[in-house]
């Protein structure tokens, strides 16, 4: 697929004067650094998805709210799109730019103001790390749960725009579940407070609403988080299969025996070579697949836990069950693991990750059409799954400089993701749409569906302005794509024009 | 598979509700959706055309092991907690009946949480997917049964505590959480500073903790988890012991502080967790009863709503007056939005509701 922005497709955009746009800028809101030289936007043209650049008209890097409201008034006003990045870490190019577009970035609020431990909340600024929050918490015994795989260099405020997740979200949840108030700055350039530092607040969950809506909706320029007391104890198990099917039961079987663990972690033969070559956490290389089973807690229950967990993986016929004996070896099992996808990148030049989420029950089946799959394309896929959560992340190897194989390689992906649906899951557990999944959008959803989006979208921001072309496709883009959602054997909006 | 437990009273009438949605929204008819009509109180009048989701019901897929229920707006909510019980699991936020008809769908258009909400989390936090009747009538989907999902908008959450004035809620997604293995409840006396200072320092520590209401002159705490910790635990802090019945009667308001012959209206306080006393005018210590760990305060009190709302949202929380709580509901009883979040909520209700179709003016006059 084009990856760029698709007039035809997309919608149109006003026509833009780039030095026109930077005059106005440079004087409604003097200040303000605005890079426009095309060395100095280079840095910005892509984010974690590196395999698609585009060179934003300007960057602007605010460093006052009131240079944000300006920046929002002065776009809406001159009808020139916003694209807003965090850390640029998102990996389903959310913070793509658009060439006639500004790229707002909003790294220089990287300020922690304020850690209260008695309340058990930080107020932080949209540029402060993922992992510095609990590094600033940890003092007072307490920490920030979500824990994406990017947490030393992703900011909170793209945390909040992608809903970020990470190991342990079937006991601790995605950040909706952890965020308790944000401030947005609207395209009008208005101030919003939404949320509390109560339990709720008034009115409609707009602040659920905001949470993953990949900066379509308005800006995010600080978030209120709720802090959890340190577990008193964290131990892991490690058990090997012979078969992945073996695993994925055992999975269920932890989960039918009353126990929700603090992460649940699959890996199959691929991923656990290439993560051992890297790391050399200890893993068993000859496996067809290792689980981590990590519980926290208080000591007691842990260790009660331990055993019912162990009974439990040796019914289920694994071949190998180790405890990490201390907290060394525990973090040495879990840096295996975190470090799965830079580990797959030692094996291949290049890696499509994907991110699709299926009942657990699935997971046979997906599997196996996965490896289908990949026999069908030639390429090899490394399988790292967050078990617990049934949030898949398949890793596609290619090499881009082979002519066509990343052409092939989304393809692929694309098919994973069309599986998941499928098997009644989604295209995406944690990392968003952006633009990346864009299209496989209209195989999980009904043009009626993706008809209330655009309605949710036009409630906050009629002209399109903020972030267009990303997360929610045209009923035109979905026409065109053909994988559409077929309700009954008819064709949706038959009157639509299909190119 | 998912297991499907069809019952003799399980029906599917979405059709027919999506037909009565078209045929309002073509003739401009506003309805009143009601399941159980057990939480009127809770919310402004409406004035309309009755649509009752109560014909809608049963549990569609429920699998234990993938911790997920699909289940029909119109179940009752007791037949819900049953078939979870059966397998050993529960509802994580423990809802509010307020009588034995109380529907899922009820559940989640008030969005209401019981005492186990500041530790498990709020009716939205276990809320994964929805069918929804949007005002053309058409059904809809959104999130779905599984744990994690961020495609699109996330309208499922969206709609709990939207209380029906966005759309018709025909079937939601929920998570389920397995039932503790022990559990241990007592009773401290202390008076309230103290139990607040106790209770922000436990909020520091693991401690097994699910509930902690402060009322008459005593802390009354519920402890949940592991045999092992809830032992520890209980052997730690001492006290009296309490039957686990009173945080039923707490979150059913049957306790004597909720009496209906006291005649001064009934106010939810909403407050930040270790919020100091408001020391609000006229008020005495037993006006008050304090529950989720401090976070939601009752008081009984003939204060004016605009004095008491000043003084919550100073605190950084909010008021909503409950007023007597039988009845079809209130003047206005949840508190004003800020004029900016008033505007979006709005534009909101114009886009999915434009004909104010769904339970217009439920939750506030404009919306």
């Amino acid at each position: 697929m084009n990856i760029l922005y698709d007039e035809r497709l997309d919608g149109e955009l006003a026509p833009t004067d780039k030095a026109e746009v930077l005059a106005d800028l440079q004087r409604s809101a003097p200040g303000l650094t605005l890079l426009h030289r095309e060395e100095d936007l280079r840095p910005f043209e892509c984010d974690g998805l590196a395999a698609y650049r585009v060179l934003p008209m300007l960057v602007a890097l605010p460093e006052t709210l009131e240079q944000v409201e300006t920046l929002m008034k002065r776009c809406r006003a001159l009808g020139v799109p916003v694209v807003t990045r965090g850390a640029g870490t998102g990996l389903s190019g959310g913070a793509l730019p658009l060439e006639q577009g500004v790229l707002l970035v909003m790294s220089r609020f990287n300020r922690i103001l304020d850690v209260d431990p008695d309340a058990r909340i930080a107020r932080l600024q949209p540029g402060v790390r993922n992992l510095a929050i609990s590094e600033a918490a940890a003092p007072y015994g307490l920490y920030y749960a979500p824990d994406p795989s990017s947490q030393i260099a992703c900011s909170i405020g793209g945390n909040v725009a992608e809903n970020a997740g990470g190991v342990h979200c079937l006991k601790y949840g995605l950040t909706v579940h952890n965020v308790m108030k944000v401030e947005v700055i609207t395209i009008e350039g208005e101030r919003m407070t939404l949320g509390s530092e109560a339990l709720d607040a008034p009115g409609l969950d707009l602040l659920a609403l905001f949470t993953g809506s990949e900066g379509m909706l308005g800006v995010v320029t600080e978030i209120t988080v709720k802090l959890l007391p340190k577990p008193e104890t964290a131990k892991v198990l490690m058990a090997s299969f012979d078969d992945v099917e073996k695993a994925g039961r055992a999975v269920g079987d932890i989960i039918a025996a009353g126990i929700i663990p603090g992460g649940l972690e699959m890996m199959d033969k691929l991923a656990i070579r290439a993560a051992e070559d890297f790391v050399k956490a200890g893993y068993p290389v000859e496996a067809e697949a290792i689980l981590l089973c990590e519980l926290d807690g208080v000591e007691a229950d842990v260790d009660d836990d331990c055993a019912t967990v162990r009974t439990v993986l040796e019914k289920a016929g694994a071949t190998d069950i180790r405890q990490a004996r201390d907290e060394a070896e525990r973090a040495l099992f879990w840096a295996g693991r975190k470090n799965a996808f830079p580990a797959v990148g030692r094996m291949s030049p290049d890696y499509y990750c994907m991110d699709g989420t299926i009942p657990r029950r699935e997971l046979p089946r997906v599997l196996k059409g996965i490896a289908e799959l990949s026999e069908a394309y030639g390429l090899r896929v490394a399988n790292v799954f967050h078990a617990g959560d049934g949030n898949m992340h398949p890793l596609i190897l290619f090499d881009a400089n082979r002519e066509g194989e990343l052409e092939q390689a989304e393809a692929f992906g694309g098919k994973i993701l069309e599986l998941c649906v499928e098997a009644g899951g989604s295209i995406t557990g944690e990392h968003g749409v952006g633009r990346e999944k864009i299209n496989q959008m209209c195989a999980q959803f009904a043009p009626s569906e993706l008809t209330v989006f655009h309605a949710v979208k036009a409630a906050f921001d009629p002209g399109r302005l903020l972030n267009p072309g990303k997360n929610i496709p045209t009923l035109a883009r979905c026409a065109e794509f053909g994988a559409m959602h077929v309700h009954n054997n008819e064709l949706p909006h038959p009157e639509l024009p299909r190119f | 598979m998912a297991e499907t437990r069809p019952t003799s009273t399980d029906q599917d009438i979405s059709e027919a509700l999506g037909e009565r949605v078209r045929r309002a929204a073509e003739a401009g008819t506003p309805l009143r959706i009601v399941g159980g009509d057990t939480k009127a109180f809770y919310g402004r009048p409406v004035e309309g055309e009755t649509l009752s989701t109560r014909e809608h019901r049963g549990i569609t897929s429920y699998d234990p092991v993938e911790l997920i229920v699909s289940v029909r707006a119109g179940t009752r909510l007791a037949e819900l907690e049953a078939a979870l019980a059966e397998q050993g699991q529960m509802l994580g936020c423990e809802p509010p009946y307020f009588g034995a008809n109380a529907t899922v769908g009820g559940m989640v258009a008030t969005g209401l949480s019981g005492p186990r909400r500041p530790w498990a989390g709020s009716v939205r936090d276990f809320v994964l997917g929805i069918r929804l009747i949007t005002q053309d009538g058409q059904q809809q989907r959104f999130g779905g049964e599984v744990m994690k999902n961020v495609a699109g908008y996330d309208l499922s959450r969206l709609m709990v505590g939207a209380q029906g004035t966005l759309g018709l809620v025909t079937e939601v997604s929920l998570k389920v959480l397995p039932r503790p293995g022990a559990r241990h409840s007592l009773r401290l006396e202390m008076p309230r500073a103290e139990a607040m200072a106790r209770l922000a320092e436990w909020g520091r520590s693991p401690l097994p903790l699910t509930a902690a209401a402060w009322h008459e002159g005593a802390l009354h705490l519920r402890l949940e988890g592991g045999p092992s910790s809830v032992a520890a635990t209980r052997e730690r802090l001492g006290g009296d012991d309490l039957d686990d019945s009173f945080w039923e009667a707490l979150r059913e308001q049957r306790l004597g502080f909720f009496s209906r012959d006291d005649a001064r209206p009934l106010w939810r306080l909403s407050l930040p967790h270790n919020t100091p006393s408001l020391d609000l005018p006229g008020v005495a210590e037993a006006d008050l009863l304090y529950d989720w760990g401090g976070t939601q305060r009752w008081l009984r009190s003939d204060l004016d709503a605009d004095i008491l709302r000043e003084a919550c949202a100073r605190a950084g929380g909010h008021a909503t007056c409950l007023g007597a709580r039988e009845g079809a509901g209130q003047a206005d009883p949840f508190m004003p939005l800020e004029p900016v979040v008033e505007k979006y909520h709005r534009a909101l209700k114009a886009q999915l509701d434009p004909k104010g179709i769904f339970n217009p003016g439920r939750l506030y006059a404009a919306i």
